[in-house]
């Protein structure tokens, strides 16, 4: 029984694992040690993670498991290791950010969702790799080196959680804490055959998440299925004072929404998202999901967003005009890097930020800068605000006709280590699909809906309302219980 | 519409630089120099856009000027809120002398 139960286990679900850890058929702790060994093993290949505390995760499991005895379960992820990207604050823990600038920082207090989380028993599970601050497509932006995808290791898993979408998609972890400014938990999900929330703007709490873009930051879950990402959704969305953008919304029992699904709904396709620069085999694979959803008797609509084309454009303008502004603290002074070269006071700024920080972070604090100086403010900055407001009208009015919308996240499947890293731009645009959602403050998750000929997975993009994050996760159920990819796996 | 000639399609990396204070090598500016030349001109695809009348959007949820009341709380204490910092020595962040 015992190698029955492990064989299959870094690819169980959360909610299976909660059934076999309330039977006491395995323990928080032996459960927690698999996914140290695992990774111990197996990580040489991805470089999921930045660091982990051993000693202190088992410490979370041990009290998961004596909570458990005595019947004192915190939730149904209690005991369930859920890995953090490094971007949010864990108190005492490492926060590197993926950056040079902050590396021996330790984190002095817990971000609001590690808090929830700590309230829900869930071990927090090892500190995960990403693109520098949060800023990249493929996870090669990272001072702690590039990860690679666990389903072909040449690949990148995307970014800028592509250490979290490796680490689930590779059974290191169950579950996993991303953040998306602009696609970097969706397209991440989506290279690695898994499943990606982005939430609504102000449905999950930023306080202690580093503020890379603060209008368009949230918090995502990472998970093998839309049932596993309802439930740590769950456990850490809501109002939260600390966090002036958090909306006080009604939350809703999202497991039990996700699995009912028996409402058919109308989805919209928006023709702006299958035009050129579309591969086929991202484009039929998305279709046929799309062809499931109407033979299972929801109404499919053509829709048009026609401002699509600009949001590339009016995203990078708004996520570097504000990341210029957050990353101006990174100033040697308080914490973090402090560069040996400088010869007096002004100089650590210049010298620290010079050396500290990476080519791409670089790369957007000048832009940003750029777009903010006073002769381009009007122009680019707040021309762009302007275009942000036409892109939400957009999709408040598609939004008029129906429930969710269908499209792909990503325009290919996972492209080459070393690819896209001499040119920036087709970098970018790598999230053409995923960034005008962000722009809105709309809710889109991805799902694996297929795979390529060379065997990478393809997925496809459900979109939702604000605060209608139960909608597009039933959706994303409805549509893996009629399918085998979530039960599919990197051989590693 | 705004006239196009207050959009550049170039920047001045050094001044640019100064304002982000951040120090670049003469191989980094010229790699930035090439970067920019074609984002810029990306980004000047929103000068296409007709935004005659429309409003800037902060963000996209509806909340305005939130406030808390003005209570003291918790803060960090002061060996964790310094601890962190680079050089410190009693209770203070050491930095180089700002006046010669």
């Amino acid at each position: 029984m015992e190698a029955e139960i492990n064989d299959g286990l870094f690819y169980k679900s959360a909610a299976e694992l909660e059934k076999l850890l309330n039977s006491g058929e395995i323990s928080s702790v032996e459960l927690t040690k698999k996914m140290i060994d695992r990774t111990k093993a197996i990580d040489g290949k991805l470089n999921a993670f930045i660091s982990f505390d051993e000693e202190k995760t088992l410490d979370e499991a041990k009290e998961s498991d004596a909570r458990r005895k005595v019947g004192k379960k915190l939730s149904p992820i209690d005991g369930i290791p859920v890995g953090i990207k490094d971007v949010i604050s864990e108190c005492g823990q490492p926060l590197t950010c993926g950056s040079k600038m902050l590396e021996g920082y330790i984190a002095p207090y817990d971000a609001t969702v590690i808090g929830r989380m700590r309230d829900a028993g869930c071990v927090l599970w090892g500190r995960i790799n990403m693109d520098e601050f949060a800023m990249g497509s493929s996870n090669e932006n990272s001072h702690y080196g590039p990860v690679a995808n666990p389903w072909d290791t040449t690949r990148v898993p995307g970014g800028s959680s592509g250490g979290s979408a490796a680490a689930v998609a590779s059974g290191e972890a169950v579950l996993a804490l991303g953040s998306d400014t602009g696609g970097s938990v969706r397209q991440p999900a989506a290279f690695c055959g898994i499943v990606g929330l982005k939430p609504s703007y102000g449905a999950v709490s930023r306080y202690g998440l580093v503020a890379f873009a603060s209008s368009l930051d949230q918090i995502g879950q990472l998970g093998r299925s839309s049932e596993d990402v309802a439930t740590l959704f769950q456990v850490i969305s809501g109002h939260d004072e600390n966090d002036s953008s958090s909306y006080n919304f009604e939350k809703k029992d999202y497991a039990a929404e996700v699995r009912n699904f028996q409402r058919k709904k109308t989805i919209g396709v928006p023709k702006e998202f299958f035009g050129d620069g579309l591969d086929s085999e991202v484009k039929s694979a998305v279709e046929d999901a799309i062809s499931f959803y109407e033979n299972a008797g929801h109404k499919i609509k053509d829709v048009h967003l026609e401002m699509t084309e600009y949001a590339m454009a009016a995203y990078y303008i708004i996520a570097t005009a504000e990341a210029s502004a957050n990353l101006a603290r990174f100033d040697g002074i308080r914490y973090g890097y402090r560069s040996n070269a400088a010869q007096n006071a002004v100089d650590i700024y210049y010298r620290t930020r010079g050396e500290g920080f990476g080519a791409e972070v670089k790369r957007r604090i000048m832009l940003g800068t750029f777009v903010l100086s006073s002769e381009n403010f009007e122009s680019h900055y707040l021309r762009a605000q302007k275009v942000r407001t036409l892109i939400r009208r957009d999709f408040m009015r598609v939004f008029d006709d129906v429930d969710a919308l269908i499209t792909p996240v990503t325009p290919t499947t996972a492209f080459k280590i070393g690819e896209k890293t001499s040119d920036p731009l087709q970098m970018y645009l790598a999230d053409i699909y995923t960034v005008p959602i962000n722009l809105a403050g709309f809710c889109g998750l991805s799902v694996p809906c297929g795979f390529s000929s060379g065997g990478l997975p393809i997925g496809m993009q459900v979109i939702g309302k604000p605060f209608h994050e139960h909608e597009i996760l039933a959706l994303g159920n409805e549509f893996e219980r009629a399918h085998e990819f979530k039960n599919m796996h990197p051989a590693l | 519409m705004e006239s196009d000639k207050n959009s550049k399609h170039s920047m001045d990396i050094d001044r640019v630089a100064m304002l982000a204070r951040i120090h670049f090598s003469d191989g980094e500016k010229k790699e930035l120099a090439r970067n920019f030349d074609s984002i810029l001109k990306f980004l000047g695809k929103l000068l296409e856009v007709n935004v005659d009348g429309v409003e800037p959007s902060a963000h996209a949820v509806p909340l305005y000027n939130v406030m808390r009341g003005d209570e003291s709380g918790e803060t960090l204490p002061r060996e964790l809120a310094l601890g962190n910092a680079p050089k410190k020595r009693d209770n203070q962040i050491i930095v180089p002398k700002v006046v010669e």
